[in-house]
């Protein structure tokens, strides 16, 4: 299925509209050139910003048994590939629903080569929660700052780029189900896959000398046993923190699968429960 | 300044969080929702059995069941601070 589309919400600053180079190619994802990840807490819209990118119907919308594995579609933008993975939605990596798991996993360890982290402009605080830990462990992700109509209504306005610029990150304004700034939204995604923008990720660093220590010790060793893992220093991390999760992976081996790029942790377990 | 745990609190008074004494996945599932030392929180809706209740924290509403409602100590915000 080739849906070629045409400028149905064009772009205030371009009047042809970027949206004109997008390609959807439904379940297609053939010779991907970039992965792309969609994060968020639940009901953000990240399934409404699937579907506009896809061209596919997930299912959106508040109701049990949506989003619980991942989903994946494909588009077409400025002659790249990109294969786009809709995720359940988390509030968090280190908690461990089933769905939560899967995406979890996915930001973790599935190495995609931009994360869109979708958050609701009128809980943007909670939000940022998530945003804060995606920031620590990758540089490529891009804001979707989306519900910005719903802010509106609330008489809240979100100073996006003084969010940008503190986050060191794009943040891009969206009202997904109407289509408004996917175009905008697009043009940041190409940027982060192509390496053209250059991040500076917030980071927290209050980690005392003992902890890097142990960190470091804990990550090589790790490293040492699932070669190719991404991400060591975090399963370190939550080692130390006592992660009861992870640290079965771990003694299982369980954690190598997640090297070896097969279905993550998650979602062999939700098959499993479904 | 008065301390009590957050199941104590009634329709519509705001509190200030003090201390979390859950632990393991809950305590690091209170911190995912924003539940920490300084969080202002208020009761937002009652179940019709009591249990569980909704609280607005951050701008966000969750429901949390009495028994940890109960590891949540809080601080009564004066009066003249309580939002709307
Ligand atoms: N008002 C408004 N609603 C939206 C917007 N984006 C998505 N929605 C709605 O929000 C709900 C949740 O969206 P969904 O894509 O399922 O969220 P997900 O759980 O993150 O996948 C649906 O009813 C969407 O139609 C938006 O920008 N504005
Ligand atoms: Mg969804």
């Amino acid at each position: 299925m080739t849906v070629h589309t045409t400028t149905s919400h064009a772009c205030e600053t371009c009047p042809l509209g970027t949206n004109a180079q997008l390609i959807r190619l439904g379940i297609n994802v053939e010779g991907w050139n970039y992965v792309v990840a969609l994060a968020g807490n639940p009901n953000t819209g990240k399934s409404t910003v699937f579907n506009a990118l896809t061209g596919l119907r997930q299912h959106t919308g508040n109701w049990p048994g949506k989003t619980v594995t991942r989903a994946e579609g494909g588009f077409l933008y400025q002659d790249e590939r990109f294969k786009l993975v809709d995720l359940p939605g988390t509030y968090s990596l280190l908690s461990s629903s089933l769905d939560e798991e899967v995406a979890r996993d996915f930001i973790l360890f599935g190495q995609p080569d931009v994360t869109v982290i979708v958050v609701d402009a009128t809980r943007l605080e909670r939000n940022l929660n998530l945003v804060l830990q995606i920031l620590e462990i990758t540089d490529r992700v891009v804001v979707c700052l989306n519900l910005v109509d719903e802010a509106e209504r609330h008489g809240m306005t979100v100073d996006d780029r003084a969010l940008a610029r503190d986050l060191g990150v794009p943040v891009i304004p969206t009202v997904a189900r109407r289509g408004e700034g996917i175009p905008e939204l697009l043009a940041a995604i190409h940027e982060v896959a192509s390496g053209a923008y250059k991040a500076r990720p917030h980071r927290i660093n209050n980690h005392n000398p003992a902890l890097a220590q142990a960190i470091d010790t804990l990550a090589a060793q790790i490293e040492a046993r699932f070669e190719g893992l991404p991400n060591a220093r975090w399963v370190a991390m939550r080692l130390l923190d006592g992660d009861e999760r992870i640290l079965e992976a771990v003694r299982s081996g369980e954690l190598g699968i997640l090297a070896r790029g097969a279905q993550p942790v998650g979602s062999a377990l939700q098959q499993e429960a479904a | 300044m008065e301390t009590r745990t957050l199941d104590t609190l009634s329709r519509h008074q705001t509190a200030v969080v003090t201390a979390l004494h859950s632990d393991g996945a809950e305590r690091r599932r209170m911190m995912d929702l924003g539940i920490v030392p300084g969080t202002a929180i208020r009761v937002e809706m009652v179940s019709p059995l009591g249990d569980p209740v909704a609280y607005l924290v951050r701008g966000s509403v969750v429901a949390l069941r009495r028994e940890q409602a109960a590891k949540i100590e809080i601080t009564l915000q004066p009066a003249e601070e309580t939002q709307p």
